[in-house]
């Protein structure tokens, strides 16, 4: 990193930045550090990619099947299942 | 399968009052919702599955004392979430509670991993591998940070939900979600790093 004092201040910073909750004038000083320094750039790209990924791989989670049905059944609500939907 | 929550259109006063069709209706909505949250909190789906029925069982006894101050999401979170730290402290005693102050030990670290992954295909990063590998990196975050992560980034709550389902301020939401964040960047830069230089090799 080619400001260390400055990356390590930031660093608190980014989650905020990355959520768009950061003061303007915050969010201009994280834009013209990341615009200098390559290694911060990666971490924030990667930080971010690491939050997508997340949020991706979750759309695609499903539920297995049974869980539904063994719950409706522990609840004794089993003689509901599929009514009333 | 999307992760939004479903529009609450409950009759209040029939879940007070025990009525079954209604609760049936309220499990029917939410039940895919807990069982995500669970399984990414313990990591286990036998484990996720007793939360699940665990956290239905109480806000059955309970709904009668659901003042409607939160909304019936945030509420179900919360009965969730307590079921899930509460099994996490049972598994893991030694580990920090989700009341004590996040200690110096989890604060911000330096980032020690820069490396640019962020070009790999998109089927190398959610590989069937890669994935195991995302849930993997969770289990390290201790549980008060896990929590807030899976909530706010996972569950897609917000950080005003995410304060109230774990009754914390929103600075302290986003001191923890900024801290598992990194954490978990790290974790998945080693992982991701070692598909990169197979990548070059091949």
């Amino acid at each position: 990193m080619n400001d260390h004092q400055d990356c390590r201040q930031l660093l608190g910073s980014l989650s905020d930045f990355l959520d768009g909750d950061l003061e303007s004038n915050l969010c201009a000083q994280i834009e013209r550090h990341l615009a200098e320094c390559p290694d911060c750039k990666i971490v924030v790209d990667t930080l971010q990619k690491t939050v997508s990924l997340y949020h991706t791989d979750v759309e695609q989670d499903s539920v297995p099947e049974g869980v539904r049905q063994r719950l409706f059944r522990r609840l004794e609500i089993d003689d509901l299942l599929d009514k009333g939907l | 399968m999307s992760s939004s929550k479903p529009s609450e259109n409950f009759s209040l006063e029939a879940l007070r009052n025990g009525d079954r069709n209604e609760f049936s209706r309220l499990v029917e909505a939410y039940y895919a919702m807990i069982y995500r949250l669970a399984i990414k909190m313990v990591g286990n789906p036998q484990d996720a599955e007793d939360i699940l029925q665990e956290t239905f069982i109480k806000a059955y006894r309970h709904l009668k004392d659901f003042d409607g101050r939160s909304s019936l999401s945030t509420w179900l979170y919360r009965v969730a979430t307590n079921e899930a730290l509460m099994f996490l402290r049972r598994k893991h005693p030694e580990q920090v509670s989700i009341d004590e102050p996040v200690d110096t030990e989890e604060g911000e670290m330096e980032p020690v991993q820069i490396v640019d992954w962020c070009c790999l295909p998109e089927q190398e990063l959610l590989s069937s591998e890669a994935r195991l590998h995302l849930d993997r990196a969770i289990d390290v975050l201790s549980p008060s940070l896990r929590v807030a992560f899976v909530l706010r980034d996972i569950q897609g709550l917000s950080t005003l939900e995410t304060s109230e389902v774990l009754n914390l301020s929103e600075t302290a939401v986003k001191t923890r979600l900024s801290r598992a964040r990194l954490r978990l960047r790290e974790e998945l830069s080693s992982y991701y790093k070692e598909r990169l230089a197979e990548g070059k090799q091949a």
